[in-house]
């Protein structure tokens, strides 16, 4: 899963972007496969877990970071309880395995990780997450992927309102009905929603792509249904596979949404207040 | 932010729920730690109210060496006014210095009684009902029923809150829940803020309601209320509630027999649900429910705009 050949398989480097979209593809070249150099050399083969019913939200953080220096790729922790801010900011490539559930601001802030939950997830869950990949298997609440800049969020439940709000790149997949204000202010990467959707869906997103299987409640402001085209339909099947979900009418019957670019930002702005907009 | 918490148990099945709703709202404490309040309904006796009232703010008894005194002439003071107007009070309790629990038989206008007493000076009646019982002080979840010896309280269901006050004092009169005075049994818990609550208060004053504080969740009680007054059933009264009530806010109802959840239509306060056949159970967040249920539960967000009502 996630290799660095799938988004070409995919057609995605095929796709003729219009308007004054600035997305850029991740590149299979060495150069781009960044990082950090303060990241722990892990062995996915190296395996440990650990219970954490009785410890506290630092304690159980800090645990998974000791086990990552210790070179363990493999990391399941029992029993989170919902407990807040588990597993945030790992800037680090490993398996991490959640068995229940976790509380708000989840997998925040992440850059490499695939860690998977196997309950549910409170609000801002994988906020502003830049790589990686976080799978839910039950619900998840409000503000799922609020501004994640890459990598795939997939929750294989229902998902609360403001579904990736402030988008900024990546893959969040729901699997079930999203809330209302869903991609409200979407900037760019790609949001796949086989439920149904809330009150005013995309409203002012500037840029990116929305696509839903079921109904929608309505369209926000400036967010317009496109042709759902062949290169849609086979980046939606290679997304849809990766995770072995499908589309509940089929994907030729999903609606793609994209931004009108009709707000008055796209033509009352300089070209240098146009990149603090974005 | 404020920290909401309810259950009920379905199918007149009963449990400890003083204890739940304790172990719910302590592990809602970081949501705020200035009040805490419990609405908790019992099985109660036939033709038997329960009164509770406090005379005087637990800032109120720092405040000298008169207090005290002030205290036991305004508990004889409502003795008095109860006895003018023919209840008969059967069991007293006193929960602390300045809160009290009766037991009493009334025949007569339960308004004119309620009224007649809260005209006392420093009196405010929290509750009036035949299962609730309503209990609000500050201090933490624990602090408030080991003080009011609320562990071993036998039920069928409850509301709580704990209070981070944003828009009004840190007392007893602005802690939740509220009682929709003067409604038998009717308690409501909220976390959010309403914005046309100047406006709402006038209509609902200008009609005859009352309002003991400025805070704006006791618009909520006394908005269901009167709408309960006007004929509705609760889940209409809640209904319409979404649409005239402005703001951001999610709400818990508690009537003798039932629960209800209202959330806006921006879905911007939390509200986690879990509901089994024999349970249901709500708070701003999972944790409290993990607190009483630790094994693995489903739970998910009721989505915006959603009112749900469940019968004990």
């Amino acid at each position: 899963m996630g290799s660095v050949t799938t988004s070409h398989d995919m057609g995605l480097h095929e796709e003729q972007l219009t308007g004054r979209t600035q997305q850029r593809f991740f590149s299979a070249s060495e150069e781009e496969n960044f990082t950090y150099p303060w990241s722990y050399e892990v062995d996915y083969d190296k395996s440990a877990e650990f219970d954490a019913a009785d410890m506290g939200i630092s304690e159980i953080n800090l645990k998974i970071r000791e086990l990552m220096k210790s070179g363990h790729g493999s990391i399941t922790v029992n029993n989170p309880r919902a407990k807040h801010s588990l597993g945030v900011g790992i800037l680090n490539r490993v398996n991490l395995n959640f068995e229940g559930s976790l509380g708000y601001f989840g997998c925040g802030l992440i850059d490499g990780p695939n860690i998977r939950i196997s309950g549910r997830v409170g609000w801002s869950c994988a906020e502003n997450m830049m790589a990686g990949t976080v799978v839910i298997e039950k619900n998840a609440g409000s503000l799922f992927g609020a501004a994640i800049r890459g990598g795939d969020l997939v929750c294989r439940g229902q998902a609360g309102a403001r579904v990736g709000i402030d988008q900024k790149g990546g893959t969040i997949i729901v699997g079930g009905s999203v809330g209302a204000f869903t991609g409200f202010m979407m900037q760019r990467g790609r949001m796949i929603i086989l439920g149904d959707a809330g009150a005013n869906l995309g409203d002012s997103m500037y840029d990116g792509t929305i696509y839903v299987a079921g109904q929608i409640a309505n369209l926000g402001v400036d967010c317009v249904e496109t042709e759902l085209t062949d290169l849609d339909k086979r980046y939606l099947q290679g997304k849809l596979d990766l995770y072995d979900m499908t589309a509940p009418n089929g994907i030729d019957n999903m609606i793609k949404l994209t931004s009108g670019k009709q707000l008055w930002n796209y033509d009352n702005l300089e070209p240098t207040e146009k990149k603090l907009v974005l | 932010m404020c920290g909401i918490a309810g259950l009920i148990w379905k199918g007149g099945v009963t449990s400890d729920i003083g204890s739940e709703m304790t172990q719910m709202l302590q592990a809602l404490k970081h949501r705020g730690p200035d009040s805490t309040g419990f609405a908790l309904y019992g099985k109660g006796n036939e033709g038997v109210h329960v009164l509770r009232f406090k005379v005087a703010e637990q800032e109120e008894m720092k405040s000298g060496f008169d207090i005290h005194r002030q205290v036991v002439e305004r508990k004889e003071a409502v003795d008095t006014r109860m006895q003018e107007l023919g209840a008969e009070i059967t069991e007293t309790e006193e929960a602390t210095e300045y809160a009290f629990r009766y037991h009493f038989k009334f025949g007569g206008d339960l308004k004119r009684l309620i009224d007649y007493i809260e005209d006392i000076d420093g009196v405010e009646i929290l509750s009036v009902g035949k299962g609730l019982e309503l209990i609000k002080d500050l201090g933490d979840a624990a602090v408030v029923s080991d003080q009011y010896g609320l562990n071993g309280f036998v039920g069928t269901h409850a509301i709580g809150h704990t209070r981070m006050a944003t828009e009004s004092d840190v007392d007893i009169r602005s802690a939740h829940p509220y009682w929709a005075y003067p409604f038998n049994d009717v308690s409501v818990v909220h976390n959010g803020q309403l914005t046309n609550y100047w406006t709402m208060r006038r209509d609902l004053e200008r009609r005859g309601h009352r309002f003991m504080s400025n805070c704006d969740s006791e618009l909520i009680a006394v908005y269901i209320a009167d709408r309960i007054d006007q004929g509705d059933e609760l889940e209409g009264a809640m209904r319409t509630s979404i649409d005239i009530i402005d703001g951001v806010f999610t709400y818990l109802v508690a009537t003798s027999d039932q629960l209800g959840m209202a959330k806006d239509v921006m879905g911007a306060k939390p509200m986690v649900l879990y509901e089994s056949d024999e349970f249901v159970g709500l708070a701003s967040e999972e944790v409290a429910i993990r607190s009483i249920f630790p094994r693995e539960i489903d739970t998910w967000d009721p989505y915006q705009g959603e009112v749900k009502v469940w019968a004990a």
